[in-house]
């Protein structure tokens, strides 16, 4: 404990120079400005950003490179509740039911809990990581792939289970999501899947092409195709802060949604896309009257902005514990490090320790800073919804082009997102939910390649998945919930999860 | 009158403009496409080079990533972009040499279609074991996987990926199948070494010092001539009594075909003169890196380095049966 504290403090020491500081604020200011542009998530932004941080010493950049981060992040969910544009999996949640309080006019509550969140959980995983870091990496290193796939396949039951309505075409979303997620050049085999021989195809659908497609560009059309529908939005602004209300009925949500969110975000391959689909099923099922969940319930936006926030934070104790990053935008910041002379690994604790703690001290002051320049932002991004559509959809499209084509810089990709749009469209009208296609394309490409994993490494016995005891637990958990969802009892009061 | 002077001042400066285009290259930001993520070895090392560059040709080197089939989407642009110098590449050992075992359809020629410029860093190749496989060394490691190559497996960052190729590499040489488990990328391939999921892995340096010198694994062998000074107790190939187990993954510049002898040179230069100076110099060192020495610092030297890869690496990938991605 004495321990915890004198590291800390010499993290603060660290992190709060001026120099440092500014830095701080410079990236989170940075990372949310280009983080809000539709498209442009925390990867796009780090990788345009990365030579700006050339000449730094390495801590301060890597503070700044952290600050644009969770920026970035920040920014993403802004975009998802004013315009319904997840920029990436961890904000599709956020859409459902942040989108529906902004055509309430609560744009405004939506986004102020969105931050209010984000820095509780921010708080609480920048303790955990300081205080629990290096004994949680254990936790990274027993998942396996057969731990791995059974994780997975238990969150394509939740959503199975808790989808509203027609369970039918839930499962039908979830499994056309799954397909489009093994297009692409085959892991294993190296072979192309449904590509059509097309190149731009042989690396398969980018997540944010897709996202923005169905979402984005379909909703789009649907507003056009009747305007009064939205008015309300402008019409009515509302408060531009959460209420007493509001907070009595977020604080639970946060706490959960922190939990379930630090939790997953330790695990490896990209355990942290779990974390908001998961508290937001958990809300769902806690919540008296679950039919509010995708008609603007703030408990749908404040859990799973908390797990996302969390989640984000906690994902960095493999890479500083380990040198080994769980995830893309992790990997980008390995390499920001050994651009900046600092090879990631086990060491960088005990022969940088003034970079590790500044570091960790710098995630909180960011989380911090995050709060104080998005609360005053809160009243200019509500005022933005009061531009006249007319002007507003061209922008939108034009930025989300914008955004697409920085990633890769392939031409391919834009016009994909207007195919995308298309059917996004025509599934609307239709009556499908875009929501549980998302998650089981996100889902998909991670269980299909543990499951092969797995049994490659079993060499074909299917028998891995009971005799590792983390992966049977899992797959019993998924069990039971579908059982329970078998009996009728239970099915009646079957809660909605994906309802737009 | 006026109007005259004026026209005539414009001429003559369109002419000394048109005369400095020609005599003082570079006149604009060249663009250094790299085709793969940003943060990778490769774009690491673009960006130590075109940093110290770009300050010796008095224009910035703009760092593009153009990802995607395993870097070769990249290499296809410049191999088709305007022969002015104004776009370069960085390629390496995957996209310039392995591409060509891998890609039945490959849509350059890495021989023929690129003007060499210079290797500027070679990543050499180490194997390294999970803590608990009861070898002590390489020799002991050998026989160990010549005994149960049928139990065994080995992590890789992907089919066709410089780790995935090391591994073949060594089956070639020891002439046993152990099983192969692609990752997506080094980083999850390691994690699964530190969790005993695999037994080993083959990588370039820079993704696996750390976990060597943090003693999470054991580092067994580095496949190159002489021991590296980041992690000095690792013995070499030729130490274990298997010389031929050379293997190194190299990031080189390349011009389009048809870009003009002088301006090569002239990106010859500046490139050398980023390998003389201290700071890029031990930037790439800390990176495990090794850097060419005098006689391989020539555009001739590189055509040789690319042809003498292919000559190399395709038969091993063609005698394993490996298509590709990385």
């Amino acid at each position: 404990m004495g321990d915890l504290i004198s590291n800390l403090s010499l993290g603060f020491g660290v992190a709060l120079s001026l120099q440092n500081l500014g830095l701080a604020f410079l990236g989170c200011l940075v990372g949310t400005l280009i983080g809000v542009l539709p498209g442009v998530g925390p990867i796009a932004t780090i990788a345009m950003l990365l030579p700006i941080t050339f000449g730094l010493d390495p801590t301060g950049a890597l503070i700044m490179l952290a600050g644009i981060y969770y920026g970035a992040q920040y920014g993403g969910s802004t975009t998802a509740i004013l315009v319904n544009i997840p920029g990436e999996a961890t904000s599709v949640v956020t859409a459902l039911d942040g989108h529906q309080m902004a055509r309430q006019g609560r744009a405004g509550v939506a986004l102020g809990i969105a931050a209010i969140g984000s820095f509780f959980a921010g708080t609480v995983a920048t303790l955990v990581i300081a205080a629990l870091g290096a004994p949680l990496t254990g936790l990274a290193l027993v998942f396996g792939p057969a731990e791995y796939f059974s994780l997975m396949l238990m969150g394509l039951v939740f959503a199975v289970v808790l989808a509203r309505g027609s369970i039918l075409r839930a499962v039908a979303m979830i499994l056309v999501g799954v397909l489009l997620s093994t297009v692409g050049t085959d892991l294993e085999t190296g072979e192309e899947r449904m590509t059509f021989g097309l190149p731009f195809l042989a690396d398969g659908i980018d997540f944010a092409v897709l996202a923005m497609g169905i979402f984005g560009v379909a909703e789009i059309m649907r507003n056009l195709d009747h305007t009064e529908h939205r008015d309300v939005v402008h019409k009515a602004i509302g408060r531009l802060l959460p209420n007493k209300d509001d907070f009595k009925q977020s604080y639970k949500p946060v706490l959960r949604g922190t939990l379930i969110g630090a939790t997953l975000g330790i695990l490896p391959g990209n355990g942290a896309v779990l974390g908001p689909f998961a508290a937001y099923t958990v809300e769902k099922k806690l919540a008296k009257d679950p039919s509010r969940f995708g008609r603007g319930a703030i408990e749908g936006v404040a859990g799973p902005e908390s797990a996302n926030n969390a989640g984000a934070q906690t994902s960095f104790i493999p890479l500083l514990t380990l040198g080994i990053p769980p995830n893309a935008v992790m990997a980008l910041m390995v390499g920001a490090m050994t651009i900046h002379g600092i090879i990631p690994g086990p060491q960088v604790m005990t022969k940088n320790p003034s970079l590790f703690w500044g570091m960790i001290a710098s995630m909180w002051i960011g989380n911090l800073l995050l709060l104080i320049i998005n609360l005053p932002l809160v009243g200019l991004w509500v005022r933005l919804l009061k531009v006249p559509y007319r002007l507003m959809f061209p922008a939108i499209l034009m930025f989300c082009c914008i955004g697409i084509y920085s990633i890769n810089s392939l031409p391919t990709d834009v016009m994909f997102i207007g195919f995308f749009g298309i059917v996004g469209y025509a599934l609307i009208k239709f009556g499908f939910e875009p929501a549980p296609m998302l998650l089981g394309f996100v889902l998909g490409k991670l269980m299909e390649e543990n499951l092969r994993r797995a049994l490659l490494i079993s060499r074909g016995d299917m028998m891995t998945f009971l005799d590792h005891p983390i992966s049977a637990g899992l797959l019993a958990v998924a069990l039971v919930i579908l059982g329970l969802a078998l009996l009728p009892t239970i099915r009646k009061g079957r809660d909605e999860v994906f309802v737009e | 009158m006026k109007r005259t002077l004026f026209t005539l001042a414009a001429a003559l400066g369109f002419v000394a403009t048109a005369a400095q285009a020609q005599g003082t290259y570079p006149t604009r930001p060249i663009t250094l496409v790299v085709p793969f993520t940003a943060g990778g070895t490769t774009d690491v090392v673009a960006r130590f080079m075109a940093d110290h560059m770009g300050r010796t040709l008095g224009q910035q080197l703009v760092v593009e990533n153009v990802t995607g089939a395993g870097g070769t989407v990249g290499v296809t642009r410049v191999a088709k972009a305007e022969p002015d110098g104004y776009t370069i590449l960085m390629g390496n050992l995957g996209t310039q040499a392995a591409s060509v075992g891998l890609y039945p359809k490959l849509a350059y020629d890495p021989r023929t279609d690129f003007e060499p410029i210079m290797n500027s860093a070679s990543t050499p190749m180490l194997v390294v074991a999970k803590k608990d496989l009861p070898v002590k060394d390489f020799k002991e490691f050998i026989a160990y996987l010549k005994a149960n190559a049928a139990k065994m497996n080995y992590g890789s960052g992907g089919v066709g990926s410089t780790s995935h190729l090391t591994c073949l590499f060594l089956e070639s040489l020891l002439g046993v199948k152990p099983q192969h488990v692609p990752f997506r990328g080094s980083g999850p391939a390691l994690n699964a070494l530190l969790g005993g999921q695999v037994d080993y892995v083959c990588d370039q340096t820079v993704a696996i010092v750390p976990t060597v010198q943090g003693k999470q694994a054991n580092g067994l062998v580095v496949a190159v001539q002489n021991r590296l000074p980041v992690v000095p107790d690792v013995p070499t190939s030729a130490e274990q009594g298997l010389p031929q187990f050379q293997a190194t993954g190299w990031n080189a510049l390349f011009a389009p075909k048809g870009t003009p002898k002088d301006i090569v040179t002239k990106l010859n230069a500046a490139a050398k003169a980023a390998l003389k100076d201290e700071t890029t110099r031990k930037r790439l060192l800390d990176l495990g890196a090794e850097l060419p020495d005098e006689a391989g610092q020539t555009p001739e030297a590189l055509a040789q380095l690319v042809s003498s890869e292919i000559d190399k690496w395709v038969p091993i990938i063609k005698g394993a049966g490996v298509t590709g991605q990385q």
